[in-house]
């Protein structure tokens, strides 16, 4: 693989920008592999990535139904933030956080990653109290978050309307080394680097059964053929209910459409991400000058990649009370993903009933924040067979014994 | 925009005035009932790619709970029925048939 650097932008202006190699590979699959990782989304490829970093794995196929990173990955409002409320979620939160401060450099990849700072406004009394408390428990866990006042969120969001007529701010819980990064980047940077390590990443190639023997996982049907693997990595967000049904268990997770929108492109006018959870709804404004927009997931069960209308309608009309400029902006897009919501909004890293069989799910509305640090903690649990301290919380057996990581309570919305 | 007919009222409700509920027919486990049952009854789900029997509400309507079995691929509705069938009607599951031939209840 040949290094990107200022160089090799001046080499190839003096060649008609001939030399530039392909990403990654497109091999087709070989019979067997020491892990396969079903899934070529943000979680699915870091996945692979730290196996052959951290482990020295590298035969390893990362497979995909369609291409990759075209799943969540590819249709987010890219949110990155580490201001959760519970210690483990806390935990693998800001190690990937502070993974992708890294992340350009560790795979030679721009991944755009910009920590312009996130502010999750308080506009009920339930919500100031409930911020104040996650600063606190942030102070405990190391990640540095404050409760700022009003005209802090003036000052820092001049576009706001604090004095709002239903829910004026009260405050906000302000995570200045949050922010977003370019989500095709993430995907592209990691599949770049597995490829690089000699993994196949394999797409238009739908998983459609898995062979188990004696309660283990020897391989995996495709549409490209059977391919053989000694460990399966499931890594499928909103089909994890699917693939489950092939390796005959159940998940605690339904899946539904999320839905985000961009506005036509505007000069600079906001240079953090505000979230307003009471209200239902987060802006940020992309490089290219869009506002980029989510609002809540819809409520039931889909997997129709869309969502419905009335959720945008909720969404816009909350934003334009929050942020009364934006009233006369046209909307340019509007697309949904399928996400895996799990019952206490947190995510299953998990073994399976299946021995050597593990999944990683249920990051629901939040997971591309999550992408280098669920990446590293699969990586570990699948190399080592067990779960490491970064995933040991977020097993499947958490929802039998009752220890819920519950941050649906603690954040209104959680992207 | 999704629209069902509550069985209740008879009304066609958009989905604006409807409240999902999730799965449908889920058997009970209650106290003394064995973990995995009851974490079974709590937690998982059938989350199918396909024909999936639901609970709704027509909470801006008469209010009251009604199932509904609808395909969550193609969102086509194939019929809607009182909260009380404790398995999906025949009649409905013989639509469903007659329409996907590889569908089975499960
Ligand atoms: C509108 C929207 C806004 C969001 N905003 C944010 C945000 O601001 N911040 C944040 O942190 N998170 C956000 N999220 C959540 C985030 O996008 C996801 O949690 C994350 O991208 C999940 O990554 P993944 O790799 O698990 O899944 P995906 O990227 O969905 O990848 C799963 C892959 O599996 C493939 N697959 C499925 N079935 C098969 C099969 N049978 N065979 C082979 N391949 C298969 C799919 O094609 C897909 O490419 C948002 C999500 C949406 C939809
Ligand atoms: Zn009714």
């Amino acid at each position: 693989m040949r290094r990107y650097s200022a160089f090799a932008i001046a080499r190839e202006a003096f060649r008609h920008h001939l030399g530039w190699e392909r990403a990654w590979a497109s091999p087709a699959p070989k019979s067997r592999y020491d892990v396969i990782i079903v899934g070529a989304g943000g979680h699915g490829l870091a996945t692979a990535y730290y196996l052959g970093k951290n482990h020295g794995i590298t035969n390893v196929a990362v497979i995909e139904k369609g291409w990759l990173g075209g799943g969540n990955t590819g249709r987010n409002t890219t949110i990155i933030r580490s201001n959760y409320l519970q210690d483990p979620s806390a935990a693998i939160y800001e190690k990937s956080r502070s993974l992708y401060e890294n992340l350009s450099q560790d795979f030679n990849y721009n991944v755009m990653f910009s920590p312009r700072g996130v502010i999750m406004l308080a506009q009920t009394e339930h919500e100031v109290r409930g911020y104040k408390r996650t600063a606190h428990a942030n102070a405990l866990q190391g990640v540095t978050t404050e409760f700022i006042s009003p005209d802090r969120v003036k000052d820092l969001c001049p576009i706001i309307n604090i004095d709002g007529p239903r829910y004026p701010v009260l405050g906000g819980l302000w995570q200045a080394r949050g922010g977003t990064a370019r989500h095709d980047a993430v995907a592209w940077g990691y599949a770049r680097a597995c490829s690089a390590m000699g993994m196949d990443i394999i797409q238009q190639c739908e998983v459609t059964g898995i062979t188990a023997q004696g309660g283990k996982v020897t391989g995996v049907q495709t549409t490209k053929g059977a391919i053989g693997c000694a460990k399966l990595g499931i890594v499928v967000a909103g089909h994890s209910g699917v693939l489950a049904e092939m390796a005959g268990f159940r998940l605690p997770i339904e899946s539904v459409a999320l839905q985000a929108l961009v506005s036509e492109p505007i000069k600079p006018c906001m240079d953090v991400v505000v979230m307003a959870n009471t209200v239902h709804g987060y802006m940020s404004q992309s490089d290219k000058g869009e506002m980029v927009i989510g609002g809540g997931a819809d409520g039931y069960n889909n997997y129709t990649q869309r969502g419905s209308f009335h959720h945008i309608e909720e969404t816009v009309r909350a934003l334009i009370e929050t942020f009364p400029m934006i009233s006369r902006l046209k909307m340019l897009r509007q697309w949904g993903g399928i996400v895996d919501m799990t019952g206490d909004r947190s995510p299953i890293i998990s073994p399976t009933p299946l021995g050597n069989c593990f999944i990683n799910c249920g990051w629901g509305t939040g997971g591309f924040k999550a992408i280098p640090g669920s990446g590293w903690a699969t990586a570990e649990m699948i190399a080592g067979g067990a779960p490491g301290p970064l995933a040991a919380a977020f097993g499947l057996e958490r929802f039998r014994e009752g220890r819920f990581i519950d941050e649906s309570v603690a954040a209104g919305v959680a992207h | 925009m999704l629209i069902l007919t509550c069985p209740n009222c008879g009304l066609t409700a958009e989905e604006s005035e409807l409240a999902p509920g999730g799965e449908a027919h889920l058997k009970r486990f209650g106290p003394g009932s064995e973990d995995a049952d009851f974490e079974g009854y709590l937690f998982q789900r059938a989350n199918p790619k396909g024909v999936h029997f639901e609970r709704w509400r027509h909470a801006y309507g008469c209010g009251k709970w009604f199932l509904a079995a609808r395909c969550t691929v193609t969102l086509e509705v194939f019929g809607t029925y009182p909260a009380q069938t404790t398995e999906p009607p025949t009649e409905i599951v013989n639509k469903i048939k007659a329409k996907r031939p590889d569908w089975s209840l499960s």
